[in-house]
């Protein structure tokens, strides 16, 4: 397989030439493509004839990051442990930066994720004109080369600067091209709210690799794994921790945190939404089984009661919120604010049933949503150009292939059993019981309440009486392009959970090792008596019962 | 024979004085002369064009001359100068500022008004008095330095002459710079009186040895020379008069002034404070830590809202200098280190704005305003994206300079046990986004001030460009020189916004070179800290 750093690149590189040729051809006279009326979607025409320059450039660059990625997933043995096609070069010597890159079991399959859903994002902005669209696919390429970096970086300092720099394109995708009402407003919360978690994690960042150093008394490193050599005294765990939690959990979103959403959602082009909804927001989750559980383990114990409450908060107030809503947008994304809780409960479990269900379900729920987005994007130009599900209804009359796909995915979203939703949520849960079954009984009420809302969304949309401003028709070849893959690969994960889960066993392991362990001497000294206080006692009920049997 | 010449240089005993090590400073001083008397000439093109493109070449020849010295290590004029890699770094960096400058003023009104010869003499003049400042070694030379490079600068301030703001900004400076002057001299006065000494070496080695660290007397002249330079350094509390000189001074002018002075005021901290006084580090190392939290909070917050964008990036410049007083705060190598990367590193950041401001204001006629930069993104690319990557590097994004050197700065305090101010200097960058983020929401996201029903541009009834297209109607009956339309393209202003720019990218993805060369210029102090 070539080094990563070529899927890394690609698609920012395809982005940089096609803008290059795109701005040569204009200069030459070249029209580049037929005036169009910007924003409006077309309908006619063959699927390729009217592929813009910097367009079909994006779509290279993308395919070709889909199909490294697919295969590094082939090329990577379950039995492998520990991480392969290394990339160690030092960036920055005084600071002890290393552009270090690497797959194991924790991030092939996100990589896979996110690749393919920058691909079917590609294909689905290039079934609309843009206006400006050298720097609409210069952003949306430089989106997907931080996101893979942040994916791929196996070094504390550069995965922050990924991490960070991934929201800058989104800055502009949505301030941009967004929808009217409030783009400009709803960009700047969103950036102000996810910049505001990542610059404490940048702070948190730099004191891990200070505090490490001089407790080894070495020279400053940010590698992940010799930061994993030197871990930190509790107390500056503890604050680290909750620095790195919250640039999580606004990320994610989680409940509390979750202000940005509605507005952001609302404002974003359906296709950037495809891919912040369904990549960025597990690049957060991920970020807690990749740095957090290995490298603040005793943290994450202390705070284990504190994230799964969270957790339970965001699985509740999501479904009940997306029951309510009429906004199908908003439906969705309300519906992520509870998946991304499962997604949390089953992290902080803290066992490797519950990681590696939250580690399918990362993936499960990112081809879920894009999938689900798509076709609100398509039910909208349906409905007169309204996501409002009161204006919908009936639009299964004349498509009965659209409605097939939406039935596919709102089952996969409401973890029917036999979906891969269901294995994972299934692991969650296992895991959860094993650490806190108060917990666990309660989150199933976010099982159920997830087939409200899908079903109603599902209902309301397709079947009912033919809304007023409803025109049925049947999913074009060029939309079916975007969402049979989706489906295809949903359909195979459903029929073969197995690839995943194989494969991401052993790092999910390791991964949790450590803060699995901080678990057990913790409620063991605290059963003894040893510590008091109200937040470790809460701590010491989570956890003792995780010990029990 | 030989004691005869012995005996003839004992009588004759002068300082020894070595030409090489003071030729940067030679260079600049003869030069400003050179160039005020070219600017004598009559002719229009040689003063409109030869000045400046002499200016140049003096600030170029003190590059090389600069590069010559490289790696000296040696003390001048009896110790009172010290050319070290810290000095030899700055001076480059104050160099390429100032040429920065000469570029940006090129063409502008100040030049003209104030006769080009005399601008640019006063600029190099300026330049000079702040590399004197980043080599002084004594504080005699370091109060030298320090006039020599303000008192220019007041006159530069006011060298808009038919333009009121202009003429306030100059009163204003010099009066405040005056107060802080004096302060700082007395200061500088108070310790000589509880050490005896003016030279750094002596002065720190009467501090390390016992009690006068915490004598009333140096505790007091410390804390006046604190204030003093802190009104330079434009450092809260005392930043108060940063926004109205930035915003009434002439564009190039602010730009000389927010890059230059800072990168002098900063080589003074870290000489005066991480040498002389490094002995008293307990009793200041904490107050300026503190200071510089105020100034991070005063500054960030007093940008947020400012419709003025030379006002807006005068606060962020207090701002920045409350990051960068958090290097000198921790008086470590690292720290120096990690205030001279920021420094050069601010130096880009800055000027790509700047130069993207003094485009704008020739070019719209709305001045400084953020309306100014509506629409850029679609109207001129080539600005545009200099001034979004000076946004987002001032905001400390990756791939940006300005998050390396935030980065830096972080690392240096939390190593140098002051982890609350990283956590400070993070929260500080969060309130900066409030103000950095509307400015490109500006450039790309709004329509062009044209394109918008009654802010549309001013007609001007000959056709004839707006007074040079610097400021609004007060200038719109134009100047008596005003001799060559400055609307349109304005390649030397478009080169700087696009080379800061590219540097500022440049050195956010391979900051290596730029480390290399801030190790020399910390392990240059290396000796003197204990």
């Amino acid at each position: 397989m070539p080094p990563l750093s070529i899927m890394l690149w690609l698609p920012l590189a395809c982005a940089l030439l096609g803008a290059a040729l795109s701005m040569l051809g204009r200069q030459a006279g070249v029209v580049e493509h037929p005036e169009m009326p910007a924003g409006e979607t077309s309908v006619v025409g063959a699927p390729w004839s009217r592929l813009s320059t910097s367009g079909g450039f994006a779509l290279l660059g993308s395919l070709g990051a889909l199909g490294l990625a697919i295969g590094y997933i082939a090329d990577y043995s379950p039995s492998s442990n520990g991480l392969t096609h290394v990339t160690d070069l030092v960036w920055i010597s005084e600071l002890g930066i290393h552009y270090k890159l690497g797959v194991d079991g924790l991030n092939v399959f996100m990589i896979g994720l996110a690749t393919l859903l920058f691909a079917a994002a590609v294909i689905a902005a290039n079934l609309r004109e843009w206006d400006r669209p050298r720097l609409f696919y210069f952003n949306f390429m430089l989106a997907e080369s931080a996101v893979l970096g942040a994916l791929l970086a196996q070094d504390l300092a550069l995965f922050v600067a990924f991490f960070d720099l991934m929201l800058i394109p989104f800055y502009f995708l949505i301030g941009v091209w967004g929808a009217e009402p409030g783009r400009v407003k709803a960009t700047i919360k969103l950036v102000i709210y996810t910049l505001v978690g990542s610059l404490l994690m940048l702070a948190a960042a730099v004191a891990t690799g200070v505090l490490a150093a001089q407790q080894g008394g070495g020279h400053i490193t940010f590698v992940l794994s010799s930061l994993q050599q030197l871990p930190l005294s509790r107390g500056s765990q503890e604050w680290i921790f909750l620095f790195f939690a919250a640039a999580f959990l606004v990320k994610m979103p989680a409940f509390p945190l979750h202000g940005w959403m509605p507005d952001g959602y609302k404002a974003m082009p359906i296709e950037v939404l495809m891919v912040f909804s369904g990549v960025l927001s597990k690049v957060g989750a991920y970020g807690f089984l990749r740095i957090v559980l290995p490298l603040y383990p005793q943290a994450a114990a202390h705070f284990q009661t504190l994230m799964l409450l969270i957790a339970l908060a965001s699985i509740i107030y999501g479904s009940v919120v997306a029951f309510t809503q009429t906004d199908a947008r908003l439906i969705a994304g309300y519906s992520s604010v509870a998946q991304l809780g499962f997604i949390t409960l089953g992290i902080f479990s803290l066992n490797p049933q519950g990681a590696q269900g939250a580690l399918l379900q990362m993936v499960n729920h990112g081809l879920v949503v894009a999938a689900l987005l798509f076709i609100v994007g398509l039910l909208a130009q349906r409905a007169g150009g309204s996501e409002d599900i009161r204006d919908m209804g009936g639009i299964a009359f004349r498509a009965p292939v659209l409605a097939t796909i939406f039935l596919v995915v709102a089952l996969a979203t409401l973890a029917m059993p036999g979906s891969s939703n269901f294995v994972g949520e299934f692991l969650i849960l296992l895991g959860v019981f094993k650490t806190n079954l108060a917990i666990a009984v309660i989150a199933f009420s976010g099982v159920v309440l997830a087939s409200v809302y899908a079903l109603r969304l599902l209902i309301r949309a397709m079947h009912n009486r033919v809304g007023s401003k409803v025109d049925s028709r049947e999913l074009s070849f060029r939309d079916g392009v975007v969402l049979v893959p989706l489906l295809a690969v949903i359909v195979f994960m459903a029929l073969y959970p197995q690839l995943a889960l194989h494969r991401s066993e052993g790092s999910v392991k390791t991964a949790v090792a450590a803060a699995h362990g901080a678990l057990e001497p913790s409620s063991a000294k605290l059963a003894g008596g040893l510590e008091s206080g109200a937040a470790p006692l809460s701590t010491a009920g989570a956890s003792s019962e995780g010990a029990a049997p | 024979m030989t004691s005869l010449a012995t005996l003839a240089t004992a009588h004759l005993k002068g300082p020894h004085v070595d030409f090489a090590g003071l030729s940067p400073l030679i260079a600049l001083l003869g030069g400003a002369t050179i160039v005020l008397l070219v600017g004598l000439i009559r002719a229009r093109w040689v003063r409109a064009h030869v000045v400046p493109a002499l200016s140049l070449v003096v600030l170029g020849a003190t590059a090389g001359l600069t590069i010559w010295q490289w790696n000296a290590q040696k003390s001048v004029v009896s110790g009172a100068l010290r050319i070290d890699d810290l000095s030899l770094v700055l001076n480059l960096i104050l160099v390429t500022g100032g040429a920065l400058s000469v570029l940006l003023a090129w063409r502008s009104l100040a030049a003209r008004e104030a006769a080009h010869g005399e601008f640019h003499a006063l600029l190099l003049a300026s330049i000079a008095g702040m590399s004197l400042l980043a080599a002084a070694q004594n504080t005699v030379a370091l109060f030298v330095g320090l006039e020599l490079l303000s008192i220019p600068l007041y006159v530069l301030c006011a060298s808009e002459l038919r333009r009121e703001q202009s003429l306030e900004s100059g009163l204003k400076y010099l009066i405040v710079g005056a107060v802080g002057s004096a302060t700082l001299l007395y200061g500088l006065a108070m310790i000589y009186g509880a050490t005896g000494a003016t030279d750094f070496d002596v002065i720190a080695h009467a501090l390390s040895g016992g009690s006068l660290a915490s004598d009333p007397l140096t505790l007091t002249g410390i804390a006046l020379c604190v204030v003093g330079l802190c009104f330079k350094a434009s450092v809260a509390p005392f930043h108060q008069w940063t926004p109205d000189v930035y915003e009434g001074a002439p564009t190039p002018v602010t730009a000389f002034m927010a890059v230059a002075t800072k990168v002098a005021a900063f080589g003074v901290f870290l000489r005066f404070f991480d040498v002389a006084l490094i002995g008293a580090q307990s009793s200041w190392g904490p107050a300026i830590a503190v200071l510089a939290t105020i100034t991070i909070l005063v500054g960030n917050v007093g940008a947020l809202g400012q419709s003025s964008l030379k006002r807006m990036l005068a606060y962020s410049s207090v701002a920045q200098a409350g990051y960068m007083l958090a290097g000198v705060a921790v008086a470590t190598q690292l720290g120096v280190r990690a205030t001279v990367f920021y420094l050069a590193v601010y130096v880009f950041m800055n000027m790509a704005s700047f130069a993207v401001i003094v485009a704008r204001e020739r070019e719209t006629g709305l001045g400084d305003s953020i309306q100014a930069v509506a629409g850029l993104g679609r109207e001129r690319p080539l600005l545009a994206w200099p001034m979004t990557i000076s946004m987002l590097a001032l905001a400390g994004i990756p791939a940006t300079a300005g998050f390396t050197g935030k980065f830096y700065l972080i690392d240096a305090a939390v190593s140098g046990g002051y982890t609350w101010l990283g956590v400070a200097i993070v929260i500080g960058s969060m309130i900066s986004l409030g103000y950095y983020l509307p400015v490109i929401a500006a450039i790309w996201m709004r329509k062009a001030p044209s394109e918008q029903p009654g802010v549309g541009q001013l007609p001007s009834p000959t056709g004839a460009p707006l007074g040079g297209g610097e400021g609004l109607p007060v200038l719109a009956g134009g100047s008596p020189e005003l001799d060559e339309p400055s609307n349109g393209v304005q390649p030397e202003v478009v080169l700087v916004a696009a080379v800061a720019g590219v540097a500022t990218l440049f050195f956010g993805i391979v900051p290596q070179p730029l480390f290399n060369l801030v190790h020399h210029a910390g392990s240059a102090l290396g000796g003197l800290f204990f």
